[in-house]
């Protein structure tokens, strides 16, 4: 069995680079072999046929930031349950009352943002919203 | 042998099985699409469509490597390099097998036993995003970008509650290395219930392996989750742009990556390669009487062929099955292959689940997506951390 820190990382690069080898031959191989065709209409950006409209540089809905942000806090939080979950049964009881004090601080923080409505997706975008909502289906 | 070269031989045939099963899991998807709707599927290229991958291969390899002048050209190369490479990578570190003894040299079937195993598959299984969210930014289209953005978002939200999920098993486990986690759960209750984490007392895991496989699903980009490349609003999504092999490489990474979180399931979850029921009930002869079976079916048909010609094809499959059935008979070969083929079928089906719900289910609406994960998914699995903290703190001893 390897002990040593080289003998255990070892394969992993080991593996990088067959991993690497393999994609890098696949993109290269069809760089080689593929033939050319240019033209103009071509080289145009894809949207459904028609001429494009606009550059797509540009300013896109916030959500997506807020999704990662809360995404970063919440998984900084994931990553000490992990040492937590190793040694759970040597520290047992005490080990779930320190953590649930911790979840506690963060679970406020988890319906803070969820009250602030950082969660929610509205169902129809800004310029829909003229658009009547659909009559409901579920009479029961 | 020495240590170096026997971890090239494992890594060249784990590369070899990896690549195999990555062309023809594509031939299966389609077979089993096409049976589920009630279609034949590919059936032209070598009998039975089993060339077609193979076709594809060649297609995909001669089509134009197209790199639109309006991309960012770096980054647009190295968005499909970076999701092949990582997917690939993560193959490192997953235990196929118990150590088994193979033309006299003793291995674990295994490239490396990390101690830190499943936060190795973890970190991977993060970088990835890089892969969608670069191409869809270097594509310099709209569709590229709304799908690589609507991707990104996917990806890192569920990935919270996955990783809550796999940190409830670990309280049973207690332990990162991948090997390990399954050595836990060897062992039987009453003789016949396995000790795998679903089952494991004092606290079952049925719930956190659920949230673990819808979780899964969402970080593959897999229906119903496939919103990302949702083609009837946004063409193809992050990889509208892409050609040839770079538009493969991406299904490839999403394969790999279905292959990794099946296996990843099984390990945590499935008790890796222990069997079904111990030895005494016939555990061991599982292998061969599936591999019998299977040849019988196929004998049938051949017997009572749908089209002329699976009166000759089908009697092959069916004698390489019973060959196969016999070789399980052996016991020298059994030892060695009997926990591959658990592990094999436990992946397989959950790979064979994957296939099943993209034949089934329609497709989520992008908010019902956001709203399921960050109101239900982690919450749930929250919610059953703290119940599994709470029960083997209590119970310490049950395990």
């Amino acid at each position: 069995m390897p002990t040593s820190y080289t003998e255990l990382y070892f394969p992993v690069l080991l593996q990088t680079f067959i991993a690497m080898a393999v994609a890098g031959g696949m993109l290269g191989a069809s760089y080689v072999l593929g033939k050319r065709v240019r033209n103009r209409v071509k080289d145009m950006p894809y949207e459904c046929g028609i001429p494009p409209v606009g550059s797509a540089r540009e300013r896109f809905s916030v959500k997506f930031y807020l999704v990662a942000m809360v995404f970063i806090l919440f998984d900084i939080e994931v990553v000490f349950l992990y040492p937590w979950a190793v040694v759970y049964r040597e520290l047992g009881l005490f080990a779930f009352a320190e953590m649930a004090l911790f979840l506690a601080l963060i679970l406020c923080g988890y319906f803070y943002i969820w009250k602030k409505g950082a969660l929610d997706w509205p169902a129809q975008e800004a310029g829909e919203l003229a658009r009547p909502e659909p009559a409901r289906q579920d009479a029961a | 042998m020495d240590f170096i070269t026997l971890s090239v031989v494992k890594a060249v045939i784990l590369a070899a099985v990896l690549m195999t099963t990555l062309a023809y899991l594509q031939w299966v998807e389609r077979k089993v699409i096409a049976h589920i709707q009630l279609r034949m599927g590919p059936s032209r290229v070598g009998p039975h469509g089993l060339l077609q991958p193979l076709a594809d291969v060649i297609k995909l390899l001669t089509k134009e490597d197209l790199i639109p002048p309006h991309v960012n050209r770096f980054l647009y190369i190295l968005a499909p390099f970076l999701a092949v490479t990582l997917a690939l990578m993560s193959f490192a570190v997953v235990p196929f097998g118990p150590e088994i003894e193979i033309f006299g040299v003793r291995t674990p079937v295994q490239l490396t036993d990390l101690n830190i195993g499943l936060l190795f598959l973890l970190a991977i299984s993060s970088v990835s995003v890089y892969g969608v969210a670069l191409a869809g930014w270097a594509s310099n289209s709209k569709y590229s970008l709304l799908g690589g953005l609507r991707s990104s978002a996917q990806m890192i939200s569920y990935e919270l509650p996955m990783a809550v999920a796999l940190a409830s098993a670990l309280l049973l486990s207690n332990t990162l290395s991948l090997r390990e986690i399954v050595d836990t759960q060897q062992g039987y209750y009453l003789g016949v219930i396995p000790k795998w984490n679903i089952f494991r007392l004092p606290f079952p895991q049925i719930l956190s392996f659920v949230v673990f496989l819808i979780c899964a699903f969402a970080e593959t980009n897999r229906l119903p989750f496939d919103l990302p490349e949702a083609e009837n609003e946004l063409v193809a999504g992050f990889h509208t742009e892409y050609s040839s092999m770079k538009f493969a490489a991406f299904f490839m990474a999403e394969y790999a990556n279905m292959i990794t979180g099946c296996a990843l399931a099984t390990i945590l979850f499935l008790g890796g390669w222990h069997p079904l029921w111990p030895a005494e009930w016939g555990a061991h002869l599982v292998p061969a009487a599936v591999f019998f079976l299977a040849g019988a079916i196929a004998f049938y048909h051949g017997a009572h062929p749908a089209r002329p010609r699976d009166r000759r094809t089908l009697p092959i499959v069916a004698v390489v099955f019973w060959m196969l059935a016999v070789l399980f008979l052996l016991p020298e070969v059994r030892a060695a292959l009997a926990p591959l083929f658990w592990f094999a079928a436990k992946t397989g089906l959950l790979l064979f689940c994957f296939i099943w719900v993209r034949g089934t289910l329609p497709r989520f609406r992008y908010d019902q997506l956001m709203r399921f994960t960050w109101k239900f998914l982690f919450p749930v699995a929250m919610a059953n951390l703290m119940a599994t903290g709470l029960v083997v703190a209590l119970f310490p001893d049950v395990s």
